[in-house]
């Protein structure tokens, strides 16, 4: 019996801030006090802050230390676990408390959250089964197997509301139910975990922080469609994520909850691991499936639809991590339960990767319908440095943009969707008044054009021509008539490319056209770069009034750009200097020479 | 596995040894004094058997924490006991002997075990 937990996150972006070390120095320090019978730590996955990384909670206080070091260790062990003294210095600001602290839940960054899917992230030991199961895990399971019918399960996921958390937003029971009715010798359920969308990891964090929740969903989707075997496929870059979930797999195994006859029901569910090279075609359920088979993982024609044509050929259910990850939880508080969260027609949570200017970048679960204001200003605590929000990108590359006059809107599959977003996957970037919503634009489709598999025009071709465009745009060479070029061939692209990929790829233009048209304009028309950010369009000047002639700049200057003129400004004794346009080559190493004086500005 | 039967054995078994991390509002709180004059006194067995005897008892809802100096030091190895809706009971030179008694009278059946608090031993 130990009187005190103490868990440290595992997750991988802790982990890339040595939580691992922590780990080991916590261990040795322990031991070293003798007081390894009395706490124990505790490896955990995702807590949802990863900016105040590594994250360590001790219980039973409930303390919330963020950015540990190695170093603070012994401090930790001396002070607070030998003494009883927690570390301030240490401490989350907002758990601070005179006598004690406030636990994680009510703060700002937790309160307005409804933890689903991510609900044994940061709480679990994920690596132990016997936590999962203390947690109701596989009593799901159990309860499908022994008491309900597969018709009865599908009716349940149905019932519920939930749809597909992969970007699509279909409605899962129904899917459920196609391969259900489809009869073959062998079926397969799926799980697609490939999450290629950049700056999301709500899918890794599940499988990091909970590896026995997909298990248990995907043995349920088994039973209820019929299938014996299933296959997860996971992105390689996800290593983490991989050894946890294969660690699951076998510790299931030996329990009998994966394998032949499962709780004495006669059913019998395997489930393997493929690693996939991260390309991110891969992630549409074809070419993914493809890739399991062996091939080379590009996508094929739909219909065939998965559930009657998927893996090896055969009826196959796939669905996206999270979207399992809520089905344990449906199938023990029931449908009306999923249902009183969310709204009408998006039932339950969504998980967002916050990310990009915004304090409190991780990962957050709210209920569907929550505002993009909610999610910004209050779990989000805003946008660092006091700088203006100007948009928020859902969807990734496949996404669009949600301008600041739409802040309030809830958020939700058919909300997004009306103003021309989409829900997507769940990357939430959030952009202030310094980004370029042209260069953004150009940044998503720059990941097509690299991404885009090649095997039709209308996306191979297509995205190159729009890029070469948006090129010209930033460079300030495109005329008004280019800008309506590319949003017809936009459009043209949507509807012709064979995969998502491809019909989606056009959007993030689609949408800052539709939104901030006047910064295309401003860069096509008046030739300048309102943010500041498209180089080819930046312009240096020196403030001759300012300049005090030092000719630090000059002498920064690599493009011998800069050169002293004749015009002593009054009150000066030297003369000031000039920057010739025609050399300069926009490096901005001149005003960082003038940082004192700040005489250089560039507009 | 193969019954319900067998994963709630697991579920008990294991949430005994997790019940460390409930730190939810409405918990009974037993905190030991453990500073420095604390621990000479001998307050690690005091706490130790706190935990000993709430996890024999399988005792839900009950936390042992510790905390620094609480100011008293003659008085040590000093426990205070919060239950959620109550005045804090303060017992001082404790014991592990003394333990048991406190967890039986105090905490399961609400009778404070008034000669071990600091107002009768300070008399
Ligand atoms: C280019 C492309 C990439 C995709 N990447 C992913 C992905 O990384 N993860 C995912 O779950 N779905 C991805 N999808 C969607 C899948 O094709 C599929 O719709 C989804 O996995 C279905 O699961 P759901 O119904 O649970 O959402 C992608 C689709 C396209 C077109
Ligand atoms: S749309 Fe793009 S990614 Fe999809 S098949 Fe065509 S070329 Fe490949
Ligand atoms: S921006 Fe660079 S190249 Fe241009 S004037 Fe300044 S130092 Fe010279
Ligand atoms: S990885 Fe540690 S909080 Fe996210
Ligand atoms: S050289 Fe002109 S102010 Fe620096």
């Amino acid at each position: 019996m130990y009187r005190s937990h103490v868990l440290v996150c595992g997750g991988t972006g802790c982990t890339s801030s040595h939580s691992n070390e922590i780990i080991e120095k916590l261990e040795s320090e322990i031991a070293a006090k003798g007081l390894q019978d009395e706490i124990k730590v505790i490896k955990t996955g995702c807590f949802g802050l990863c900016a105040l990384g590594p994250i360590m909670i001790v219980y039973p206080e409930g303390c919330f230390y963020s950015e540990v070091k190695v170093e603070d260790v012994p401090e930790i062990v001396e002070e607070h676990l030998l003494k009883g003294r927690m570390v301030t210095r240490l401490l989350y600001e907002e758990t601070v408390q005179e006598d004690t602290v406030k636990s994680l839940e009510q703060t700002k960054f937790y309160a307005k959250q409804k933890r689903i899917a991510l609900r044994n992230c940061g709480v679990i030991d994920p690596e132990n089964i016997d936590e999962y199961i203390a947690h109701d895990g596989y009593q799901a399971l159990e309860k499908c197997l022994n008491q309900l019918s597969t018709d009865e399960v599908i009716n349940i996921v149905k019932d519920s509301g939930l749809r597909g958390r992969g970007g699509g937003g279909f409605p899962t029971g129904l899917k459920w139910s196609f391969a259900a009715k489809n009869a073959a010798d062998q079926k397969y359920v799926v799980c697609n975990a490939d999450e290629g969308d950049p700056g999301a990891f709500m899918d890794r964090s599940i499988l990091e922080g909970d590896p026995h929740c997909i298990i248990e969903a995907m043995a349920i989707c088994g039973y209820a469609i019929g299938a014996s075997e299933g296959y997860v496929y996971v992105r390689a870059e996800y290593p983490i994520a991989v050894k946890r979930l294969q660690l699951a797999i076998d510790q299931a195994k030996e329990y009998g909850l994966l394998g032949k006859n499962i709780f004495d029901s006669g059913f019998d569910f395997d489930l393997h691991i493929r690693l996939g090279a991260g390309a991110f075609v891969c992630g549409e359920e074809t070419a993914l499936m493809t890739s399991i088979e062996g091939n080379r993982g590009e996508p094929r024609p739909r219909p065939p639809f998965p559930a009657v044509k998927g893996l090896f050929g055969k009826p196959t259910n796939n669905n996206n991590v999270e979207t399992y990850a809520n089905i344990p939880q449906i199938i023990l508080n029931g449908a009306d339960w999923f249902k009183s969260m969310g709204t009408e027609k998006s039932t339950g949570t969504k998980v967002f990767a916050l990310g990009g200017k915004i304090t409190n970048t991780g990962l957050v679960e709210v209920p569907m319908g929550t505002t993009l204001r909610e999610v910004i200003e209050d779990i989000g605590g805003g946008i660092p440095n006091g700088k203006k929000f100007k948009a928020a990108q859902t969807g990734g590359p496949s996404g669009g943009c949600i301008p600041a006059h739409l802040m309030d809107t809830a958020i939700d599959f058919d909300n997004l969707t009306a103003i021309g977003c989409m829900m997507g996957s769940g990357g939430l970037i959030v952009m202030d008044e310094d980004n370029c919503m042209v260069d953004i634009a150009k940044f998503f489709l720059d990941f097509t054009v690299d991404e885009s598999c090649g095997k039709c025009s209308p996306c191979r071709i297509g995205t190159k021509r729009m890029m070469e465009m948006l090129e010209k745009i930033t460079e300030g060479k495109a005329t008004l008539e280019d800008l309506d070029k590319l949003e017809e061939l936009a459009l043209y692209i949507k509807q012709n490319s064979l995969c998502g990929l491809g019909q989606t790829a056009p959007n993030p233009v689609l949408a800052t056209l539709k939104f901030f048209r006047h910064e295309y304009e401003a860069h096509v028309v008046d030739k300048v770069c309102p943010a500041g950010v498209c180089k080819g369009l930046v312009r240096y000047y020196i403030d001759a009034e300012k300049c005090i002639g030092c000719g630090m700049c000059a002498r920064a200057c690599p493009a011998d750009a800069i050169a002293r003129t004749d015009y002593i400004a009054p009150g000066h004794k030297l003369a000031s200097f000039a920057i010739n346009p025609e050399k300069c080559v926009k490096c901005g190493a001149c005003m960082d020479s003038c940082k004192k004086i700040q005489a250089i500005y560039k507009k | 596995m193969k019954s319900l039967a067998e994963l709630q054995a697991i579920k008990e078994r294991t949430l005994k040894n997790m019940s460390a991390r409930n730190d939810s509002e409405d918990a009974t709180r037993i905190v030991v004094g453990m500073a420095t004059c604390g621990i000479a006194a001998g307050a690690r067995p005091v706490m130790n058997a706190f935990t000993e005897e709430i996890a024999r008892r399988s005792l839900k809802g009950v936390t042992v924490s510790q905390t620094g100096c609480i100011g008293m030091c003659q008085y040590e190895p000093i426990v205070e006991v919060f239950v959620p809706g109550q005045e804090k009971v303060t017992y001082v030179q404790m014991s592990a002997e003394k333990v048991a008694r406190v967890v039986n009278d105090h905490i399961v059946n609400g009778n404070i075990v008034t000669e071990y608090t600091v107002g009768a031993v300070a008399k």
